[in-house]
């Protein structure tokens, strides 16, 4: 069993789940336009080199997500909402996780967004960033249709 | 006194509220991952939610069709706390500069970007960084570096905002 399948029997869509990430996503948001990653300008100024306070986000961030994973894999046993084993994410390493963030790194470069915080941004009231959003739909369409071509 | 200026000049709004925002993203993803187990991430739900529109085998894989209930009720959370934050800071609504053309292009390539790649600055970049992933690791070195580059070159050839 591969580790995404791990959670398999439909308690995904359980209200308890739904509720659960509700609450998470809104903390989520609220810290992203907090931190002002919502903004692509002060993203831009970030990867301009101008402004690199940008550490502090992805780097709290990370360090409490690394925390969780620490504590929950090796002192807990399975989530209360799901009955899903704790685990962390790993990925295989390959050439699509190279390409692919090359790719996105253009993107981000050219624009400033990313997906998490092109969603906070409409949350602050930034319109425009409908463009954007508009755009990762379309290029996340066209990859999958692409990749399942054959 | 030198020290003091370096640290103005590489962050010159300060770090407070970007460790803060930070500190609260994690704590987010905390709240999900301790609750259900689910390591969220937020550039999946450009897919998954395609299979509710879309018979495209590759967005009806089982693993999204599982999961894109809650990913899209992750996405209106994310949505509706940067708009909670909006009110109660009393910072009022806020508008970019960057021009249109930039969210767009830039987007196509983040959304072919981010779901080739397997992920995102949250899936890679806060959850993968945090499980010390080799591949997460390697994806936010490449998207950082070359997001970098091409800033610099956009900024070179004249365009602003």
């Amino acid at each position: 069993m591969s580790r995404e399948d791990e959670v398999t029997d439909g308690s995904e869509r359980s209200p308890w789940v739904l509720a659960v990430v509700l609450l998470g996503g809104l903390v989520f948001g609220f810290g992203l336009a907090l931190s002002e990653m919502a903004k692509p300008e002060v993203v831009l100024d970030f990867l301009q080199l101008e402004d690199l306070g940008l550490v502090f986000v992805m780097g709290g961030a990370a360090i409490v997500s690394g925390l969780s994973f620490f504590v929950a894999t090796r002192y807990l046993d399975r989530a209360p909402v799901t009955g899903t084993r704790y685990s962390r994410r790993l990925k295989d390493l390959d050439r699509n996780v190279v390409g692919g963030g090359a790719v996105f790194g253009v993107g981000w470069g050219i624009s400033g967004i990313c997906p998490g915080a092109a969603y906070a941004s409409l949350g602050i009231g930034n319109l425009p960033i409908l463009w954007g959003v508009a755009g990762m739909v379309l290029g996340a369409y066209t990859q999958g249709y692409w990749r399942s071509r054959d | 006194m030198a020290g003091a200026l370096v640290a103005v000049d590489l962050f010159p709004r300060g770090i407070a509220q970007y460790l803060a925002g930070g500190l609260l993203v994690g704590l987010g993803a905390a709240i999900i991952y301790f609750g259900t187990g689910i390591i969220a991430g937020a550039s999946t739900f450009l897919e998954s939610t395609l299979s509710y529109v879309s018979d495209v085998s590759r967005f009806n894989r089982g693993k999204y069709v599982r999961s894109r209930d809650w990913r899209v009720v992750f996405t209106v959370g994310i949505v509706a706390g940067a708009a909670v934050y909006t009110l109660v800071s009393g910072s009022g609504a806020w508008t970019t500069d960057v021009q249109w053309w930039r969210l767009l292009g830039g987007g196509v390539l983040v959304g072919v970007g981010t779901r080739v790649g397997k992920g995102c600055t949250s899936g890679h970049g806060v959850c993968g960084v945090g499980s010390l992933s080799n591949a997460s690791l390697v994806n936010v070195v490449t998207f950082l570096g070359v997001a970098i580059g091409t800033a610099q070159l956009v900024q070179a050839v004249g365009v602003s905002p």
